[in-house]
């Protein structure tokens, strides 16, 4: 039994998918319709990823407003593609881009977070403010040691980079799209398989641990799952500090529930909804390219600000 | 019974638990008392393996808990922790459906879904089943954390401060129904309890801590004796009785 709320969302992402592929459509319908279809595929897996990796961020930290771009997640994956070009040379990386690129940087990405992140986890373990703390701290060192790389870069390397830096929903690595979708698929089906043990894990570690969940296994686990939906994101359009946030908002105020087999689906549909509407509005109707991104920015950021004079920060 | 021997817990320079034996009794109401930074909080934390005991061991019903995996562990005791406050936004009814989780994973059937009707009736929630747990006040989201650990339907239900939150009718019926627990299903109950009447009238045992360490146990009539009490809480402490029950005068 399917919700009447998701039912809608999806109607409305069908509606969206729809408006984007066919509004507008001239010349050679089915060169251009291969190309929207690749760029909506990208919106849809990107939209998803950063919900659901959003909702999942918020479970095991036990707060409403902590995202993993606020945790440094997505500016260590910026990292690891800067030092990349950085030590492979800007010949070497376009050799390996791709899927081999994706597939490197996603398991360097997938075994750093592990590891910083586990690290963490064993000294602070019951204590998530001072594991945010770390974690913005950490988010600042990666960003500036990212810029650090930059200007040690020649040029050509530069501009290879540069391009990563800023989200953009153009020029999609079809190889790196299906990587990621494939990637996707096996999150969505531990997820199916588990949503229940995360309803409990959200009541927080002692009164889940206490109903018999060994909660630090899960959280290790679901951490995992985060990174590799961060690195889906992240490789395909760069970086959105503030989407997640948008969308789980969003989620938890049309869903007003706990249950995962609820929000992580509400989720996914909402971020995907975000940015194929957004795109198609900017593309068809605004005919701009590039300002899709900046305007998540300004309302996710502007909602996080909402959420702090609020004081729901918990 | 839970056994606990020669338990030890924090910094060896500055213990707050040291060298702790005590037995509890299974299919009684067993209160741990004492005063203030006496580490009662701490013994049941050990207990209910939310801390681990930097020595010593803790058997409960002769299986060591230390070697026992957490699934076993829920579905042979329920903990109600002090400090209770939730996230996610869950309803009064769904999350004492979570204390069914150690028996369905999550899948709720027919008795369930009647062990959680008779906990909403019997922890009088009844009128705030369907609201959300962030919407109520400390000692009615106090009762519907108890309400969990009821329907986890385990031999042993450990609270810490149940009564911290709740006004003289809700802590007078609460301490009613653990003595049904008790009489009725034979659970054993361990409560951490700051009133001490509340501790001498309605419990079987008592554990007295000070300073970390063992001052007195017993059953309640031999081992609460006004000279103990005294000692214990370092104030004069008078019993009488008052229509059958022990009655601990000492607030003036």
């Amino acid at each position: 039994m399917a919700d009447r709320r998701l039912i809608a969302l999806g109607c409305l992402l069908a509606a969206a998918a729809a408006l984007f592929l066919f509004w507008g459509l001239r010349g050679p319908t089915a060169y251009i319709l291969e190309l929207r279809l690749v760029k909506l595929a990208a919106l849809l897996a990107v939209g998803a990823s950063a919900g659901v990796a959003t909702v999942l961020f918020q479970t095991i930290s036990q707060n409403r407003i902590l995202t993993p771009s606020i945790m440094g997640f997505d500016a260590l994956f910026l990292l690891l593609q800067t030092g990349l070009v950085a030590g492979l040379g800007a010949a070497g990386a376009s050799r390996i881009s791709g899927l081999p690129g994706f597939a490197l940087e996603t398991a360097v990405m997938l075994g750093a977070a592990l590891v910083l992140f586990t690290s963490l986890l064993g000294r602070t373990r019951h204590d998530i403010q001072l594991m945010v703390l770390a974690g913005v701290v950490l988010g600042v060192m990666f960003r500036t040691l990212t810029v650090f790389l930059q200007r040690l870069m020649e040029p050509s390397e530069f501009t290879m980079v540069e391009a990563r830096m800023f989200a953009q929903f153009s020029g999609i690595d079809r190889s790196a799209l299906m990587a990621g979708l494939g990637l996707m698929a096996l999150a969505g089906l531990w997820l199916v398989r588990n949503h229940q043990v995360l309803d409990v894990a959200a009541l927080g570690r002692t009164p889940a641990r206490s109903l018999g969940v060994a909660y630090d296994g899960l959280q290790l686990r679901v951490l995992c799952l985060i990174a590799a939906l961060v690195s889906v994101a992240t490789a395909l359009v760069g970086p959105l500090a503030f989407l997640g946030l948008l969308v789980t908002s969003l989620a938890h105020s049309l869903m007003q529930s706990h249950r995962h087999a609820l929000l992580l689906p509400a989720a996914a549909l909402i971020g995907a909804l975000i940015l194929v509407s957004g795109q198609t509005v900017f593309e068809r109707l605004l005919h701009l390219q590039s300002t899709l991104a900046v305007v998540i920015e300004f309302c996710g950021g502007l909602l996080f600000l909402v959420l702090l004079v609020k004081g729901k920060i918990r | 019974m839970i056994q606990v021997s020669n338990l030890s817990f924090g910094p060896a320079a500055n213990p707050i638990l040291q060298g702790i034996d005590a037995e509890i009794p299974a299919g009684r109401v067993t209160a741990l008392i004492g005063p203030n930074g006496a580490g009662k909080s701490t013994l049941l934390k050990l207990i209910a393996r939310q801390l681990t005991a930097s020595s010593g061991r803790i058997r409960m019903d002769g299986m060591d808990l230390a070697q026992t995996v957490p699934a076993q562990l829920a579905c042979k005791m329920a903990v109600v922790a002090q400090h209770l406050s939730v996230a996610s936004r869950v309803r009064v009814r769904d999350l004492i459906g979570f204390g069914r989780w150690p028996h369905s994973a999550g899948r709720l059937g027919v008795a369930d879904h009647a062990a959680i009707a008779n906990a909403v009736e019997l922890f009088d929630l009844g009128d705030l089943q369907t609201r959300f747990l962030d919407e109520l006040s400390g000692g009615q989201r106090q009762r519907a954390f108890i309400a969990m650990a009821y329907v986890q339907d385990t031999d042993w239900l450990l609270l810490d401060e149940p009564l911290n939150n709740l006004d003289l009718h809700h802590a007078r019926n609460l301490m009613a129904q653990l003595r049904h627990l008790t009489e009725l299903q034979g659970r054993g109950i361990v409560i951490v309890v700051h009133d001490l009447n509340y501790a001498i009238s309605w419990s079987d045992h008592v554990v007295a801590l000070r300073d970390g360490k063992v001052a007195f146990q017993g059953p309640v009539a031999a081992a609460a004796t006004a000279e103990r009490l005294s000692a214990l809480y370092q104030t004069p402490v008078a019993i009488t009785r008052l229509g059958g029950q022990p009655f601990a005068q000492y607030h003036r």
